[in-house]
């Protein structure tokens, strides 16, 4: 491993290319085509950094790697960068996901291309950082940072209530955000450090965790998102660009998920165990209805997001089961989540570019005039439903089998879910593909193109190839989670021995 | 005697220079309006400058203990000088086109910006009201100045009268407190006062109310606030960018300045008011701002609830608040006025234009324009990684610190509740179509001040240490008075307190 400040070049990167974009001169189309472009190359070669990082990467060991750290704030707030083995691949995840959304949004972005291309790249940066970042502060700068290009990627670029989606994203997440900020703000004043690694090794006292994980929890929660407050995310998703919905849905929604095991699990063990019960149930309920919401949709993006929120369901049970399983099925299936609904979204926008409609009643027999995108978009439907052999079924069944550990009426709602999800993701596909074409404007459909056909490949490759053999993901995630797994069932211990000698106490009295 | 006058240079260089410019213009054959107003600039450039150099001293007394000099003051002279400076810039064209050029101007705002030095460096009763009457006076006048506009003329008098009973209760105020303590310097009264538990005797109390509603009014603090809307949306836009920037750095300097080191035991006292009024400003700010039309009046209801944030730190009463609050009042004055500087820009050919909803679709017309405002309005929403963050990333950070978890939380909801206006107006730039008549270009100047004080807001983050350690210091220098006994020997001549 060579000093070079790699995590920094990589977060940074995408701003440097923005720098450029925001250099172009020249008129209209000539300013859009380099845009796009700088854009795709910045992306592409932040991928390939990205890579080499992930090859350099000590899976063997649970510490940060790759650390920088500078004086930043002053008074323990520093400029702090690192990635265990818990981050690593959500960085991958991130950088491998922008090229794909650049290329996605080719043809389909035709106004304000060169805004558009320089949005994405801000939020890059800042989707990076968040998962690189060391220090709370940092954290939660890159955390909110991103809020203010997405919101603007929804609200120029979006569908027709794309004014009220933006600004319900936007006040949402904030709202659930500043909570944490306060929460953050009491961990500095009790440790006067915001380095994450020693926050993790403080123990918080008991009745100051319960508060700090609802403060924490008010923002993951929303980010995730949760029953009951995910009713933003439909919203922003059927009125964002196609892109904008693959970054959501691949990247925004894992920050919710990563926050809980960065900070929630290792940080507040204690108030984790104690609220444990209110996720499962929380998640039981979002599986379960969402699954039946998402039935019962007219629109694709909005059935598609619901269903997002159901396979959210699977992350947060998974995670608080607190089960080396659980854990690493929650990772799975965030990661795995990651791109079998980035490719559902783009499967909806290869339709939507032709049709302009997301309308499921306006469609109807599309596997007789385009082959090839019904075979792509059936392998997609079934990794969602999680059919064994995709990497779907992995993420489910992990986290079912951590959480039937722990809770076996969460695993039990938890399971019927899966069959909920077969229901309406088989029903859209049929609906959709089978039947004969009734509809005129169907007739002359083309097939996806070269580019399109192109987008889908590595998503192909990924769902298949860890659906089969999910060994290199878990080999990397494998010894962070179980010292994770590990801290936080000692912290737990020693807590339930403190709080047996102090009843020792009260009763010799 | 000649301690004094050098502790008093800065303050001396602009009164001279502003009677001389006076003079210049009287009697000048032609218009001598730009050569007063480059005047007025290099003067204020220079008055910053000696105050900048009186940073390194220490704590230093003068005229009988009732003006100080210490980094606080020197700190917070040079900011509210500089802004001076920078209205000057941004008003000249304005004036040119509203035909309003007068040299009387800058001439008074030199005027109110050695009232607001006196302010800043007063340690003193009456030299704080000879400060903050030197100011008000001038500022009465430049609210007024457009004297033919039925608006304008309005938002001087609403001035004026409300401005007097502030004076009056303040005044009210100062002579309870002289009465029982019988001193008016700041430190003597902090010895004269016994104080149990926090608690000052009920008159003193009294005094202290009155002292502090009539501090309040000058911030335009809730409840306090009624002139401000009125006042920013009649008075000429660069004077109102004036009121929003100068005199706020200036009112919220002494307001520490009194509470710290007249009323430093009394915690418990001042603390709950100071708890009252921030709760109040940034709610009001908040809600209030959210139904505004003419983009003068929402800024009113934004500075009102940043009044609110900045007092979030104060009301911790630590060292950590103090230096947290000055950080704040840097980074409002850098947004305020970078938004002023784009709301100057609002020209078409008809004429100026005050409507938020005459923004709509600013971002194809005038993309340089728009984002800088962009950038502002998320800053001022205190979205990271702008500027406005890290003022109330510190101010909260203070207020937890010592303890005061109810009032962060409501801050912070009233800052979600403020982020939607702000948001509101990024929308009808970016999302909105573009209205039918085109905003005119920025004048090079606007440009040129818009664009680097949203670079602050945008890269602040990058290298934020030498402000946050400038602010730490000037916070220090306030808390660290040194103890009263040592203040009061010094009386009667100029000497080094520490």
């Amino acid at each position: 491993m060579t000093d070079w400040p790699i995590l920094s070049t990589i977060t940074f990167l995408p701003l440097l290319g923005a720098f450029f974009i925001l250099l172009i001169r020249g008129d209209e189309a000539t300013v859009a085509g380099n845009a796009k472009a700088v854009a795709l190359w910045t992306s592409v070669v932040t991928l390939f950094l990205t890579g080499f990082m992930v090859s350099q990467f000590d899976a063997s060991s649970a510490a940060f790697q790759f650390v920088e750290r500078i004086d930043w704030l002053g008074d323990g707030v520093d400029y702090a960068m690192g990635v265990d083995g818990i981050s690593v691949l959500f960085v991958l995840l991130t950088a491998a996901l922008m090229p794909i959304c650049i290329l996605a949004s080719w043809q389909s972005i035709t106004h304000r291309v060169r805004e558009y291309m320089l949005a994405f790249l801000v939020l890059e940066t800042l989707m990076i950082g968040v998962f690189c970042a060391m220090d709370l502060i940092l954290f939660y700068l890159f955390f909110e940072g991103g809020l203010i290009p997405m919101f603007l990627i929804i609200g120029i670029w979006g569908g027709g209530r794309r004014v009220y989606a933006s600004f319900k994203f936007f006040l949402y997440t904030l709202l659930g955000s500043v909570l944490m900020l306060l929460a953050v703000l009491v961990m500095y004043w009790q440790t006067g450090t915001t380095f994450i690694p020693d926050l993790m090794e403080t123990a918080f006292a008991p009745e100051w965790q319960t508060w700090l994980w609802l403060a924490f929890f008010a923002s993951f929660a929303v980010k995730m998102p949760m029953w009951p407050v995910h009713t933003w995310l439909p919203d922003a998703h059927v009125e964002a660009p196609t892109a904008g919905s693959v970054i959501l849905a691949g990247v925004l929604l894992k920050m919710g998920g990563y926050g809980f095991l960065r900070f929630s699990l290792p940080m507040f063990p204690i108030a984790s165990d104690l609220f444990a019960p209110m996720v499962f149930a929380l998640s039981a309920i979002a599986i379960v209805y969402t699954s039946l919401v998402a039935f019962a949709q007219e629109d694709m993006k909005k059935l598609i997001a619901y269903s997002s929120v159901a396979h959210m369901g699977f992350v947060t049970m998974g995670l608080f089961s607190a089960t080396v399983q659980g854990v690493q099925g929650a990772i799975f299936q965030m990661l795995s989540h990651g791109w079998i609904s980035s490719a559902l979204f783009l499967c909806v926008g290869v339709i939507y570019d032709r049709m302009h409609t997301r309308e499921i009643a306006a469609y109807g027999g599309l596997a007789n005039r385009m082959p090839v995108y019904a075979a792509i978009f059936m392998l997609f439907t079934m990794a969602n439903v999680g059919l064994p052999g995709t990497s779907g079924f992995v993420g489910e069944f992990l986290t079912i089998i951590g959480t039937f550990q722990v809770s076996t009426w969460t695993a039990m709602f938890a399971a019927s879910g899966v069959i909920f999800s077969a229901c309406y993701a088989l029903t859209l596909y049929r609906r959709v593909s089978f039947g004969r074409i009734e509809h005129e404007g169907l007739q002359q459909i083309a097939d996806a193109d070269r580019r399109e056909t192109f987008l889908f490949v590595p998503l192909v490759i990924a769902t298949l190839i860890f659906g089969v053999w999910p060994m290199p993901v878990l080999d990397i995630t494998a010894v962070s989670v179980d010292q994770l797994v590990l801290n936080y069932q000692e912290a737990l211990s020693t807590h339930a021995a403190n709080a047996v000698s102090l009843g020792g106490a009260e009763s010799l009295r | 005697m000649l301690a004094n006058v050098t502790l008093l240079l800065p303050e001396l260089v602009l009164f001279i220079g502003a009677m001389g410019l006076l003079m210049v213009g009287a009697f000048a054959t032609t218009d001598a309006t730009r050569v007063i107003e480059y005047g007025a600039i290099s003067l204020l450039l220079i008055a910053a400058i000696a105050s900048w150099l009186q940073g390194d001293t220490v704590a230093q007394l003068a005229f009988g203990g009732s003006f100080i000099v210490d980094a606080f003051s020197a700190f917070m002279k040079t900011l509210t000088y500089l802004t001076t400076a920078v209205v000057i810039i941004m008003a000249r064209g304005f004036m040119q086109n509203e035909n309003l050029a007068r040299f009387e101007v800058p001439v008074l705002m030199l005027l109110a910006a050695v009232g607001m030095g006196m302010m800043i460096s007063a340690n003193d009763l009456i030299a704080l009201y000879m400060g903050i009457e030197l100011q008000s006076l001038a500022l009465y006048v430049l609210a007024a100045i457009k004297r033919d506009s039925l608006r304008a003329t309005e938002a001087g008098l609403k001035y004026f009268v409300l401005g007097a009973l502030s004076s009056g209760m303040l005044l009210y105020g100062a002579s309870l407190i002289y009465g029982f303590s019988g001193t008016t310097n700041f430190a003597g009264i902090a010895q004269a006062f016994t104080v149990e538990n926090g608690i000052l005797p009920l008159a003193q109390v009294v005094g202290m109310v009155f002292l502090l509603a009539g501090l309040a009014f000058k911030i335009s603090a809730v409840p306090f606030h009624m002139w401000t809307p009125d006042v920013y949306e009649g008075a000429p836009t660069p004077m109102t960018a004036f009121f929003a920037a100068a005199p706020k750095l200036a009112g919220m300097a002494v307001f520490l300045r009194v509470v710290i080191s007249a009323f430093p035991d009394a915690l418990a006292a001042w603390q709950q008011i100071i708890i009252f009024i921030s709760i109040a400003s940034m709610v009001l700010g908040a809600f209030a701002a959210i139904g505004q039309t003419n983009i003068k009046r929402l800024m009113a209801y934004s500075s009102i609830g940043h009044m609110g944030f900045a007092l979030v730190g104060f009301a911790a009463g630590t060292e950590d608040g103090v230096a947290a609050v000055i950080l704040y009042m840097t980074l409002y004055g850098v947004m305020t006025l970078g938004t002023f500087a784009c709301i100057l820009s609002m020209r078409r050919d008809s004429g100026m234009v005050e409507q938020v909803k005459s923004l709509s679709g600013l971002s194809q017309v005038r993309p340089f324009m728009a984002l800088c405002l962009a950038i502002l309005m998320f800053s001022l929403a205190g979205i990271p990684p702008l500027a406005g963050f890290f003022g109330k990333l510190f101010v909260f950070h203070a207020a937890i610190d010592a303890g005061l978890y109810g009032l962060c939380i409501l801050g912070v909801l009233s800052s979600v509740v403020g982020a939607y206006y702000y948001l509101r107006i990024v929308k009808i730039m970016y999302l909105d179509p573009p209205a039918d008549e085109a905003n005119d270009p920025m004048p090079r100047e606007l440009s040129i001040v818009a664009g680097a004080l949203a670079g602050v807001c945008l890269l602040f983050f990058v290298y934020p240490s030498p402000l946050i350690d400038l602010a730490a210091s000037a916070g220090q220098a306030l808390i660290d008075m040194p103890a009263p006994d040592a203040l009061l020997t010094g009386l009667f001549e100029a000497t080094d307190a520490r």
